[in-house]
């Protein structure tokens, strides 16, 4: 097969693939059955291709490909419930899609996957399978889990969403926003699982995830959130460079060199940031956004705002008293210049703090501020829980 | 459920044991590991190994022993030691393997523990 041929299916496949899944799910009502006939519809395209050239309209090329394979089969299952479908199964040849129909049959898909019936551990998996396309075993790889356990998860939430008769509709205005959290959500677990990686699969997860807040903004355009978490993933994107040094060293964010941070993505963080802004309807990823808008304000100023940024945490755990924000909290207010305070902070947070290795290394920071004892039994425990190996080298070398 | 965490290092890893440039960070990165498992409450039991160079092999073949010094092959990675612990799911145990120093310059193998047999005598 010619390099030619390949590149043109994955070029389509990247750009087209959620949009073809979504719309052949919407159409059968059937996630896994549309995936499996798009599935076929590429290794079609990958056979026919190279001899009859690629098509003029490579998606509606294969839109029609996997429609003839769903239509086979179901001639033979005899699914004729769907007055649609019995229509369907007499016109000999489909038509190919209109891109119209549906708004964006992606977004409906996004929904689907973070829909409450689903378990709120899956969201974020279903999604980059059914969007995204990506393989089980790269999904369960970059969220720690086995092949064989994801796997089984995902047909689970696929025959949840055919036997629950999932809708494939954009929510209703009223339960939008929460269903909408959950979307944001899932996409913000999926950066950050890729955050620190490179090379691996969580590392392409990143990027998937930002091509899928780029899409979520796109497609709802007046939901603030929505360009809340566009314009948090990007200000952290924009200083991934100057995470590591030359060696490959971990680089906390204080100690980074500003200089290596990227212009171009804080430029379209701040303006998504004020699209947010002028929608009026403050959240939690908006907040986040903001605070990281600020520790980006070293990069013209030289300075870094503690106080405005330690106010801002103060904000975000009344919205969303999670243990991250918390943490973050504490180190800003450390920071800020009441290091006892931020102590205090971390000393009324929960048991389970006790498991996340980030709190250890905002304790360890803390304690070192405020000149307390307990920073080395802290740092110990962090290296202890972290799995991130260029975090666990840096605390090592604090060791001393 | 139980499960044995069982992690494999590269010779170079192993070799960092010796290097005294090297042996602090290595030590530094075990001893706070370990300490955080047995602190979480999970450890039944689990212990490190000494060098793969300290092994000694016995195999019977065709009724004749063969006792050998050294590990059993000339491989990639050499179990470098292993732990038992109890927790409620594979995710958690696969959470801690991905935790473990050699993760990142070995392996780790995870595998549920053999309960025992029902019907044993008593």
């Amino acid at each position: 097969m010619s390099d030619g041929v390949a590149a043109a299916v994955e070029c389509v496949a990247r750009e087209s693939y959620g949009r073809l899944v979504a719309r052949l799910a919407w159409q059968w009502r059937d996630l896994a059955a549309a995936e499996d006939a798009l599935a076929d519809a590429f290794a079609a395209a990958l056979r026919h291709w190279p001899e009859q050239g690629v098509p003029n309209a490579p998606e509606a090329w294969l839109a029609a490909a996997a429609q003839r394979r769903l239509l086979h089969h179901a001639r033979h299952v005899r699914l004729t419930l769907d007055p649609r479908v019995t229509a369907l199964l007499d016109e000999a040849e489909p038509e190919a899609p209109e891109r119209q129909a549906v708004p964006d049959a992606r977004l409906q898909l996004m929904f689907v996957c973070a829909h409450p019936a689903i378990a709120a551990n899956v969201h974020a998996p279903l999604m980059l399978q059914a969007v995204l396309g990506l393989d089980a075993k790269v999904v369960a790889s970059a969220f720690l889990v086995s092949p064989a356990a994801m796997a089984q998860r995902l047909v689970r939430a696929k025959a949840r969403i055919r036997e629950a008769g999932l809708r494939f509709e954009t929510p209703e205005a009223r339960e939008l926003p929460a269903r909408l959290a959950a979307v944001l959500e899932a996409i913000y677990a999926a950066y950050t699982l890729g955050r620190h990686a490179l090379d691996s699969p969580a590392d392409d997860l990143r990027k998937e995830a930002l091509f899928l807040a780029r899409l979520a903004a796109q497609l709802l355009p007046r939901q603030a959130e929505a360009w809340g978490l566009l314009a948090l993933l990007l200000h952290a994107e924009s200083r991934r460079a100057a995470q590591f040094d030359a060696e490959g060293r971990f680089v906390p964010l204080p100690a980074q060199d500003p200089a290596g941070w990227r212009d171009d993505l804080i430029r379209e963080a701040e303006a998504a940031l004020w699209t947010a802004a002028r929608l009026r309807q403050p959240g939690p990823f908006q907040i986040e956004a903001a605070i990281q808008s600020a520790h980006a304000q070293r990069r013209a100023t030289g300075q870094t705002p503690w106080r405005a940024i330690s106010q801002l945490y103060g904000v975000l755990v009344q919205h969303h008293a999670n243990l991250g924000a918390r943490v973050g909290q504490a180190v800003a207010q450390a920071e800020a210049g009441e290091p006892a305070a931020a102590v205090a902070l971390l000393d009324a947070l929960p048991l389970e703090a006790t498991g996340y290795a980030p709190y250890w290394v905002a304790r360890a920071h803390v304690l070192g501020l405020a000149g307390a004892p307990g920073r080395q039994a802290a740092l110990q425990r962090a290296i202890g829980l972290t799995d991130d190996p260029r975090l666990r080298d840096f605390l090592v070398a604090q060791l001393g | 459920m139980q499960y044995m965490l069982i992690f494999n290092e590269t010779t170079a890893e192993t070799g960092r044991r010796d290097d005294p440039a090297a042996a602090p960070a290595y030590w530094g990165a075990w001893n706070a590991y370990v300490g955080a498992m047995w602190d979480s409450g999970i450890v039944v039991s689990g212990n490190g190994l000494q060098s793969p160079r300290t092994a000694t092999h016995v195999r019977v073949e065709g009724g004749k022993r063969q006792v050998q010094d050294g590990p059993f092959a000339d491989t990639h990675e050499h179990l470098g030691g292993y732990f038992i612990v109890e927790t409620a799911s594979l995710d958690d145990a696969l959470e801690w393997a991905a935790r473990a120093p050699c993760a990142s310059a070995g392996s780790v193998e995870v595998r549920p523990v053999l309960p025992p047999p029902t019907n044993a005598p008593a």
